[in-house]
């Protein structure tokens, strides 16, 4: 029973956290149809420039958060519109190509400029600390992890149901052409998306570097998991990324508590049987 | 044996045609990463002979010593064969030094014994490396030659039962089965042995489980950089430290990561042949060396494996007079020691590997409020406990 409780608690949590890293990359793959190999960068600069800002700058801990994420979501914009819309168009070879490149420029870049090793995220007092529930001990910055988790999922269920700009995001994922001939500026739309993704995937990369320590190799090291979550959730769907966010976070700390010899392994069959059994992801549709 | 004939021969030959000539400089090529993710050993290979040099002279009884850095990036045993093969065909060196890894020592093997080049291993840390060439010479230590003291300092010390989890690769499974074996064959109870991906992100549910089993400390083994930064944090974040678990550990508290792990490392234990914090005179001249050359410089074990090397180089020009005498070279460093920055080591006549003391290290702050190794314990002497000939 105990097991079981420490499995769901740990499993939301990993879970929650690559939700935020991923519905960036789910929003820009579901919009364009564009195949990022990158979008981990986004994490990982995002955490350097909040570590820079707070322990370089003196910044306090949130306005620093909250600068980094800001930046992270303005470096995106000229970078979508001159570098990576060039590609929109082309056979997903050259998009991955191009994207690959970045992802090698960047991890040599952070580590001349930050060095090879980790770099510690500084935390405020009240975050350092664990919580202990009664029956499992939880550390205060996992708890950040489920609070900004949810929190950012609310934010973008409303963005996407409830705003115009929802409307005309939904309306060019369904169809680019289509919601272009009724007048909507698809262009804006995809580069705002991409900034919404690379703020996104920022954030989480911050508050999520007690999982995923910051450093130099980190857009490298996770990015076959920030993809399998896209692939299981579905492409530009925002519930399913959720949905296949937690079933894999679940699965992996599931197999981590009860075989981890055979976790990693596991975790990948799990991802095959998914794909296997519904190629377009849990809540994917077929292309129209 | 993949070298091709025509290998061997130009190996031979062309070693054949300095046999006896007396030269004014010795190169020694140094084989090391000076890219890519495990870079910082390149530079604290660099350093560390640097800091050697500046102390000593930069040549022996008139015969000057040249170090060749050629960029060996990661385990890549045919890239580590061709650079040697380069290095003593084109480059002419007397000797190989560095070796990060175990299977680029490995793949050199058969091209030294052919071309009678003696190799100082800086850092790989595999029992069974000497026995493949008798021209191999280590500086560094062996993973059972510290895991064995830190398994007697636990029975010692009152805990009984010990959860062990390591990376599930090469090493981690050494350092395990080397701990294991040894604590209980002396009584102690393993309760569960854990062996994690070498990929893993999220060590909370590992630490869970681990004290879920109420051990009196657990043992761990992880390679260095990403993994241990998680590892120690989710160690102190799940409870286990504030329940009184023993962090027992070997490398885990090196000098390069120590200061980012921050205070989720204090009090962690360890076994280990160097620390930075060690209290001798010639430590500190070393360390003092190393931050004159650079005031950011860190010195760890890998720093002081290179400067031991070069100080067993430099042995061996000085017995062999700078002729290329390779065999007596090697017997010149058999059963040498001295007073070494880590504290006083021998290289054992027959196995060529360091014969040492093994520290037991807290993690501390030390007046300048940087965290430090603390040696509070100290098992003489340790053979190479892996060794079977």
């Amino acid at each position: 029973m105990g097991t079981l409780i420490n499995i769901l608690i740990d499993g939301v949590v990993y879970g929650l956290l690559l939700f935020m890293i991923a519905v960036g990359l789910t929003i820009t793959m579901g919009l364009m149809r564009f195949i990022n190999l990158a979008h981990g960068v986004f994490a990982m600069l995002g955490g350097y420039a909040a570590i820079w800002l707070i322990r370089q700058m003196g910044l306090p801990w949130l306005p620093g958060v909250i600068i980094a994420v800001l930046a992270i979501a303005a470096i995106s914009v000229p970078l979508e519109r001159w570098l990576v819309s060039r590609v929109y168009q082309r056979p997903p070879l050259d998009q991955v190509l191009l994207t690959i490149g970045i992802v090698f420029c960047m991890v040599a870049i952070s580590g001349l400029v930050f060095g090879t090793r980790v770099s510690s995220m500084p935390f405020p007092e009240f975050l350092s600390g664990s919580l202990d529930l009664g029956f499992k001990v939880l550390p205060a910055q996992r708890i950040l992890v489920v609070s900004v988790g949810v929190a950012s999922f609310v934010g973008l269920w409303l963005l996407l149901e409830k705003t115009r700009f929802g409307i005309q995001l939904r309306a060019t994922v369904d169809n680019v052409q289509t919601a272009s001939a009724m007048g909507i500026n698809t262009r804006r739309v995809a580069t705002l998306a991409f900034a919404l993704g690379a703020g996104m995937a920022a954030l989480g990369g911050i508050v999520g570097s007690a999982l995923m320590p910051i450093e130099p190799y980190y857009p490298l090291t996770y990015m076959v998991l920030f993809l399998a979550v896209v692939a299981v959730g579905g492409q530009g769907n925002l519930t399913g990324t959720l949905v296949g966010a937690l079933l894999l976070g679940m699965i992996d700390t599931a197999t981590k508590y009860l075989a981890p010899q055979l976790s990693s392994i596991l975790f990948f069959v799990a991802i095959i049987v998914i794909i296997s059994l519904r190629p377009n992801g849990l809540f994917g549709r077929a292309a129209v | 044996m993949k070298v091709t004939k025509t290998t061997i021969a130009t190996v031979i030959l062309s070693s054949s045609l300095i046999t006896t000539a007396v030269a004014d400089t010795i190169k020694v090529g140094v084989l090391t990463p000076m890219s890519g993710p495990f870079s910082d050993y390149g530079q604290q290979f660099s350093q560390a002979i640097e800091a050697y040099q500046t102390q000593h002279g930069r040549s022996v009884n008139g015969t000057e010593i040249e170090f060749i850095y050629k960029d060996l990036s990661g385990p890549n045993p045919a890239r580590a064969r061709s650079l040697a093969q380069e290095l003593i065909v084109r480059d002419g060196v007397d000797y190989l030094a560095g070796f990060v890894f175990t299977p680029n020592a490995f793949a050199v093997a058969p091209l030294i014994n052919q071309a009678k080049v003696p190799t100082v291993i800086f850092n790989a840390a595999t029992s069974a490396i000497t026995k493949e060439s008798d021209y191999f010479v280590r500086t560094s230590y062996t993973l059972p030659q510290v895991s064995v003291p830190v398994a007697r300092y636990a029975l010692d010390n009152d805990i009984e039962s010990v959860v062990t989890l390591v990376s599930d690769y090469g090493p981690g499974i050494d350092a395990e089965v080397s701990f294991v074996e040894e604590f209980e064959a002396k009584g102690g109870t393993v309760v569960e042995t854990i062996r994690m991906p070498l990929d893993s992100t999220d060590f909370g549910p590992y630490m869970q489980r681990a004290g879920s089993l109420n051990p009196d400390a657990i043992y761990a083994f992880l390679p260095g950089g990403p993994p241990t930064y998680s590892f120690v944090q989710a160690f102190s974040d799940n409870g286990l430290k504030e329940a009184g678990v023993t962090f027992l550990g070997t490398a885990e508290t090196q000098e390069l990561d120590l200061q980012t792990l921050g205070d989720s490392a204090l009090g962690l234990v360890t076994g280990f042949h160097y620390s930075e914090a060690h209290d001798s005179e010639t430590n500190r001249a070393f360390v003092k060396t190393l931050k004159d050359a650079d005031a950011d410089a860190v010195a760890n074990w890998a720093s002081v494996g290179a400067y031991d090397g070069a100080h067993v180089i430099y042995e061996m020009v000085r017995a062999t007079e700078g002729r290329k005498d390779p065999d007596a070279a090697i017997d010149a460093v058999r059963g040498l020691s001295w007073e070494s920055p880590r504290g006083p080591m021998e290289i054992d006549a027959t196995y060529r590997s360091p014969i040492q003391n093994v520290y037991m290290r807290r993690v501390e702050r030390n007046d300048e409020g940087n965290l430090v190794n603390f040696e509070f314990d100290v098992l003489s002497d340790q053979p190479d406990h892996g060794w079977n000939p």
